[in-house]
């Protein structure tokens, strides 16, 4: 193998009652693409927070560039040539794109004044370089999340990285978008660069990665090159015992329409019909921007209804608060769990309960503890919700425990209609499959869901329809059976059937 | 795990406010014997209602993640509108119910105009702040009004000077509204609500709970709690003077924020907002009883503010 940029032996560190990690290894190669996997809650964030400095690690050794090195906070280590680009970007959406790659090291002249053009230059040439045609002037805000990325990869670069690592980062790209990102990743590889690469996605890894590094619980389990591996020994090493069929579609008959809207328009979404019967999973295909989410909200009175109707059991009915689609059997699970859903410094309980708190309390207001608490209870219990307690603030569960609570939240408020958007977005596989057997419990139920997502495999698994959104119309609508990937792509770029 | 460590550590927070309480009255009383006496605590328990009262308004206000500014405003106006209708003689029940409902009438079209114009809290309540003070000055015609020497002007003055089992009005006045607010918080859904507001308005919207009418309550009890503070005030001095409670804002912000509540919302205790007040309460009486220059008193209460304040960021 070539020479070795970084390398972390042993590693250690605990919290007060918790192991995280527990002698874990980590090596970036240059030239060569590092995948870190493992289950939420495996390790990997605190494994990056420690190699940049954020948590001081009990034992084992760092190496860079040959050297013995500890770094005491990000701002160093990236200044020694590691750069994390994270889920959430670190960008200013009201400054230029140059501004934003050069922020807190723009260069100046000798009488304080920013050098523009010179910094402008520079931008441009790394914009190039990456193969965006923008203009480095431009407003970061009018870029999408796929270009802001490359901005992030750009900023890396001016720093002269030679270690890159990615946190999840095609997690709210399109496939386009993601396509764009690996030539570019291909071509850090071929310049040498060390890369590191966190995904949930089993497939991207396969197609961009040579070796990966599993954790486990803390615990290194493997590191290997991907070529030797298949996806479900991957999966196999990462959960530590087999998974059965990842989407368990199970056949119910199907009952009454349950849902339907007529002509439904709003912001983005163009008379749209949409029918959903009791027992029955509809999934929402379509690229980012198609209008799913709008639909969506529109539908749940979360963004205003500016033409057609929804009718709930042949009933018309007048939604234009949540409030009124929440008495109307109307639940929303939004795919933005952290703005839109959950209350992160609030507990498990308060936010499960919130949305359903008077079926909790007395008309007059009081809230009976002990019910709320037996109902929270049997929440965690039968969603299989890791969390120490109920009083656990929501922000210190793992991706997939939070997006159960926020699943638990909807299903307090007894819904006759399920609306998922994204609903395993940032959810390990364990917990992916946990949360498809909770949807199929539902479906038995008699409940309606809709199911949006852009998990292509996720929408082929578990819908019983499937519906194509472009540009807020439905651009195309499958049964379960007669669907495929390359026919619904066919659609969501707009080829009507 | 980390729910044990947690609990704990706020539970130390909440202590390390009452460690700071205790300690102070330990020292003060070492250096004058006259501090630690039941005269004194409950004398010191009297002048802190006013401010503990007022506080407990704030705390819910800055639980929603707003702030309130007109607090001493409404104070004053709520006291000359008290004080003149005793003067006028009408029973004490009408003034005080006048007067309460006039701190929820003005304080519930702050929340109007914070909720559905979608006006910054800090703007809206500065925009009350100034006009209910003039309103004030109008209506008092820049004058104190006394509340004369009736017998309803007697009676009127057992709120603030009267005594309950050797306990002062005032302070029981305090105690039965910190028992109010802790249930409300902790055992009614608007609590609930009012923390889930402050912690997200986005999703506790997509709750499908109505937030305007939230935040709406929460001035409007501010507003009334403000009156009754008002109420206190004119009955102890038997008269409304038309600039009583200027700067009371800050007062109430300071043992909100002692008490360890979040400025960004969502997170806070009424206990700990108790425990400011009562710092803030015991600060003032003993740099009175340690002969402090009123002008280095200031300088001191805010230097013990900002030291709290520190204490309490760092340890979090």
């Amino acid at each position: 193998m070539g020479n070795e940029l970084l390398k972390l032996e042993g590693i250690e560190k605990s919290f007060p009652g918790v192991k995280a990690l527990d002698g874990v290894n980590l090596t970036v190669t240059a030239g060569r693409v590092m995948a870190l996997v493992g289950e939420n809650g495996a390790g990997k964030s605190t494994l990056m927070k420690v190699l940049t400095g954020i948590y001081k690690r009990d034992a084992g050794t760092m190496s860079y560039l040959g050297e013995k090195v500890t770094f005491k906070g990000p701002a160093q280590s990236q200044k020694a040539g590691i750069s994390i680009i994270h889920q959430e970007l670190n960008l200013l959406p009201e400054l230029s794109i140059a501004e934003n790659i050069f922020l807190g090291r723009e260069q100046v002249g000798s009488l304080g004044n920013i050098l523009w053009s010179r910094m402008y230059t520079e931008a441009d040439a790394l914009l190039k370089r990456l193969g965006i045609s923008r203009s480095s002037k431009t407003r970061l805000g009018e870029l999408g999340i796929g270009e802001q990325q490359m901005v992030e990869i750009a900023k890396a670069l001016s720093f002269e990285s030679r270690v890159i690592i990615m946190d999840e980062p095609t997690d709210a790209l399109t496939d386009t978008e993601t396509q764009a990102l690996f030539t570019v990743i291909n071509e850090l590889r071929d310049a040498g660069y060390g890369v590191v690469y966190i995904s949930h996605r089993l497939k991207e890894i396969f197609d961009i990665c040579d070796d990966v590094t599993i954790l486990r619980d803390g615990k290194f389990i493997a590191e290997m090159p991907v070529a030797e591996l298949t996806e479900e020994t991957m999966i196999e090493l990462m959960v530590g015992r087999k998974l059965e069929e990842q989407y368990p579609r199970i056949a119910v008959a199907k009952g009454n329409v349950q849902l339907k809207t007529d002509s439904l328009s709003a912001d983005g979404v163009n008379e749209v019909c949409l029918e959903v019967c009791e027992g029955e999973i509809v999934g929402v295909a379509g690229l980012m921007g198609a209008g799913r989410t709008e639909l969506m909200k529109a539908i749940f009175g979360a963004n205003p209804v500016t033409g057609g109707c929804i009718s709930i059991n042949g009933k018309k009915v007048h939604i234009s608060t949540p409030k009124d689609a929440l008495e109307a059997g109307i639940a929303f699970i939004s795919e933005d769990r952290k703005a839109d859903g959950l209350i992160l410094g609030l507990s498990v309980k308060e936010n499960m309960t919130l949305a359903a708190l008077k079926h909790f309390s007395h008309a007059a207001g009081q809230v009976y503890h002990a019910k709320e608490r037996d109902a929270v209870n049997q929440y965690i219990e039968t969603f299989n919700i890791k969390t120490p307690s109920r009083k656990q603030a929501v922000g210190n569960l793992s991706g997939g425990n939070q997006q159960k609570v926020a699943i638990a939240k909807g299903l307090m408020t007894r819904p006759k209609i399920l609306i998922l958007d994204e609903p395993t977005r940032g959810v390990d596989v364990g917990a992916k499959k946990e949360i498809y057997q909770l949807i199929n419990t539902f479906k038995k139920e008699g409940m309606s869901i809709i199911l949006v997502s852009s998990d292509m495999p996720e929408i082929l698994g578990m819908s019983d329809r499937i519906v194509v959104m472009h540009e807020g119309r439905i651009s195309g609508e499958f049964t379960a059976a007669e669907a495929d990937q390359e026919t619904i792509m066919a659609c969501a770029v707009g080829k009507t059937r | 795990m980390t729910i044990q460590k947690k609990s704990l550590s706020t539970r130390l927070i909440e202590q390390k406010t009452l460690i700071a309480l205790l300690a102070m009255i330990l020292v003060v009383s070492l250096l004058n014997p006259n501090f630690f006496t039941t005269g004194n605590i409950l004398n010191i328990l009297r002048q802190t209602a006013v401010n503990a009262v007022i506080a407990v308004g704030m705390t819910m206000v800055i639980l929603t993640a707003g702030i309130d500014l007109s607090v001493g405003s409404i104070l004053a106006l709520c006291g000359a509108i008290g004080a003149s209708l005793i003067a006028a003689e009408l029973p004490v029940a009408v003034a005080v119910g006048t007067s309460l409902a006039a701190g929820a009438i003005v304080g519930g079209v702050t929340g109007i105009i914070i909720a559905k114009g979608k006006v910054q809290a800090f703007i809206a309540t500065l925009v009350a702040m100034t006009l209910v003070r003039g309103l004030t000055l109008v209506y008092t015609d820049g004058r104190p009004i006394s509340t004369g020497f009736t017998d309803v002007a007697d009676s009127f003055a057992v709120i603030g000077t009267g005594y309950l089992f050797g306990v002062p009005v005032p302070v029981w006045i305090m105690a039965v509204t910190f028992l109010a607010a802790w249930y409300l918080l902790n055992h009614t859904r608007l609590g609930r609500y009012i923390y889930a507001l402050g912690g997200n308005e986005t999703a506790t919207r997509l709750s499908g709970i109505n937030v305007d009418r939230i935040k709406i309550y929460v001035y409007a009890i501010s507003g009334v709690l403000s009156a009754l503070a008002g109420l206190i005030v004119t009955s102890r001095l038997s008269s409304a003077q038309p600039t009583a409670g200027a700067g009371y804002e800050l007062d109430a912000i300071a043992a909100v924020v002692l008490g360890g509540t979040s400025l960004m919302g969502g997170k806070g205790t009424i206990i700990g907002t108790l425990l400011g007040a009562l710092i803030i309460g015991f600060l003032n009486n003993a740099l009175n009883l340690l002969d402090v220059s009123s002008y280095y008193q200031m300088i001191a209460k805010a230097l013990v503010i900002l030291l709290a304040v520190l204490i309490d960021t760092k340890s979090k």
